[in-house]
């Protein structure tokens, strides 16, 4: 079966992003799904399958997709899942709902991820973040007794290896941090619209765990995103231009992700690449599962646009950033815009393919390359999304 | 000695030989019977050949520091007057790696590759936490 453009993405909805608080997490997931299927000109009648991504804050006693289900009032599902590969699960689902549509067993999928993590401020504001908290839940008992919490502390030791091995440099990481800022400045939905940040601005902000200062470290965000996926035919016929889906491909190494600071990219990107018929050459703009500064540049590596230990040179001359020879993160990515997990990366995707980036947009995107990762490099998802069939 | 404040690690059935080697002052690992690998923490079942037949051996307590990093934020209130501290993973050489802390290094001495030792904190009377020195 040729599943290269056999379906599309025909429908994209974003809610407002950040400290908002009109919604908790399911109340997100509903208003992304809603805005997704009115941009496609759908209603949720249209919907016979969902599949969900939720974030930390979803606590509905494991209902998941089948407690939204209930909550939207979809009546006609053949397919819903709850679906979890970390910061790969975005690009998974699609991959699902596309293996659905292709095979006949569903034929429009709505794939949505929503957190709402942050609490409005308190009257007395005591205490750190909400992130804080939620990392600290990761602590295991041994690794606590040292003082070990949380997902920052894991990701700054394979970073601080990658530092060790090939002297990549807080410099390098805040390339990465900068280009992306100047991205978001150009994108009103981004958190960080509008805002500069210079490297100077990156090397005073503080440490988080080194080696990664605040400006190193995704976002916490509280909203929406959801894609509606259809087959290519149907979205012909529908309100926007259809995003094809070229290629398609998943990775997930395990192993210790310290030793071989490598991520599934290539794993992933050698089928997607493969079903999508392209090479590197073919990439307009590049939206990478940007939790960290360090994962883009070990992306920048993994699927070959430099080779092993030379992410951090390739990123710090600015073709990164607008204007730059290699687009990457066009919306300002997690650390600039907002923390949709993989929705982030595949949102901007769209957008760009769609011509929609307004102040942003990459002139001629045709081809983009969507990634996302997760469990410290060791869950990884890859997309390949066009313009045309 | 005033209490201590930091987090106390919970006794599980499966690291208890751990715990009680540590009591004893010394460092033990899983070691497998199918494949002759180390491995910590303890697993079930190798990863390597999937061997679920094991057993805890003493290591020499040498190692080398694998990576590290520097906390700095407040986790938990037991480490608030401690930050920035270090966390290190520690390679030993038997292979298997073990995250702990390093004793009289300051967090910006720290390198990777240092060669380290192990050393044992009694910090509370039925837990004995594994640390490691500089031996350079």
């Amino acid at each position: 079966m040729r599943l290269k453009s056999a379906t599309a993405i025909a429908g994209l909805g974003i809610t407002k992003q950040g400290k908002v608080y009109e919604h908790n997490q399911v109340g997100f997931a509903i208003e992304a799904i809603k805005l997704a299927l009115d941009d496609a000109g759908l209603t949720r009648a249209d919907l016979d399958g969902v599949l969900l991504n939720p974030g930390l804050s979803w606590t509905d006693g494991g209902m998941g997709a089948f407690g939204l289900q209930q909550a939207m009032g979809l009546h006609n599902l053949r397919l819903a899942h709850t679906m979890n590969a970390g910061g790969a699960t975005a690009g998974a689902m699609i991959h699902q709902a596309v293996e659905a549509i292709a095979t006949g067993m569903a034929t429009t999928v709505a794939c949505v991820f929503s957190d709402a993590p942050l609490k409005p401020p308190a009257p007395k504001a005591e205490g750190k973040s909400s992130g804080s908290a939620a990392a600290y839940a990761f602590g295991r008992g041994l690794e606590a007794a040292y003082g070990q919490f949380g997902v920052n502390a894991m990701y700054a030791l394979v970073a601080q290896r990658h530092m060790h091995l090939y002297g990549t440099t807080n410099d390098h990481l805040g390339a990465i941090a900068v280009a992306e800022r100047q991205w978001a400045n150009k994108n009103p939905q981004a958190q960080f619209y509008d805002t500069p940040m210079t490297l100077d601005d990156y090397r005073r902000s503080r440490w988080i765990v080194e080696p990664f200062r605040l400006f190193d470290c995704c976002l916490v965000s509280n909203g929406g995103v959801a894609v509606i996926v259809t087959s290519a035919e149907r979205a012909r016929d529908l309100k926007r231009p259809p995003v094809y889906i070229w290629g398609m491909g998943q990775g997930h190494p395990g192993g210790d992700p310290s030793e071989t600071l490598t991520s599934g990219a290539p794993l992933a990107k050698e089928q997607a690449f493969t079903m999508a018929g392209i090479t590197l050459g073919d990439i307009d703009v590049v939206e990478l599962y940007d939790c960290y500064t360090f994962t883009v540049l070990v992306c920048l590596e993994d699927y070959g646009f430099c080779k092993k230990g030379e992410g951090g040179p390739f990123a710090a001359d600015g073709k990164l950033a607008p204007g730059g020879a290699l687009p990457v993160n066009t919306g300002g990515g997690q650390l600039s815009s907002f923390y949709m997990w993989g929705m982030t990366p595949v949102s901007e995707g769209v957008i760009q393919i769609r011509g929609d980036g307004g102040a942003r947009q990459v002139p001629d995107a045709k081809v983009a390359l969507v990634s996302g990762n997760g469990g410290i490099l060791s869950t990884h998802s890859t997309l390949v999304l066009a313009n045309e069939p | 000695m005033s209490a201590y404040t930091k987090p106390i690690p919970v006794i599980t059935p499966e690291m208890r030989p751990f715990y009680d080697a540590a009591k004893r002052h010394e460092l033990v690992v899983q070691h497998c019977s199918g494949c002759g690998a180390h491995r910590f923490p303890a697993r079930g079942i190798c990863s390597h050949c999937l061997s679920p037949e094991s057993s805890w051996v003493k290591v020499s307590g040498e190692g080398e520091v694998f990576s590290f990093n520097v906390m700095h934020q407040i986790y938990h209130p037991g480490f608030a007057t401690e930050v920035p501290y270090a966390v290190v993973v520690v390679k030993l050489a038997e292979g298997a790696k073990i995250t702990s802390n390093l004793v009289g290094v300051k967090p910006h001495d720290i390198t990777i590759g240092m060669p380290v030792r192990v050393m044992f904190e009694d910090i509370i009377e039925h837990v004995t936490l594994p640390k490691f020195r500089s031996v350079e």
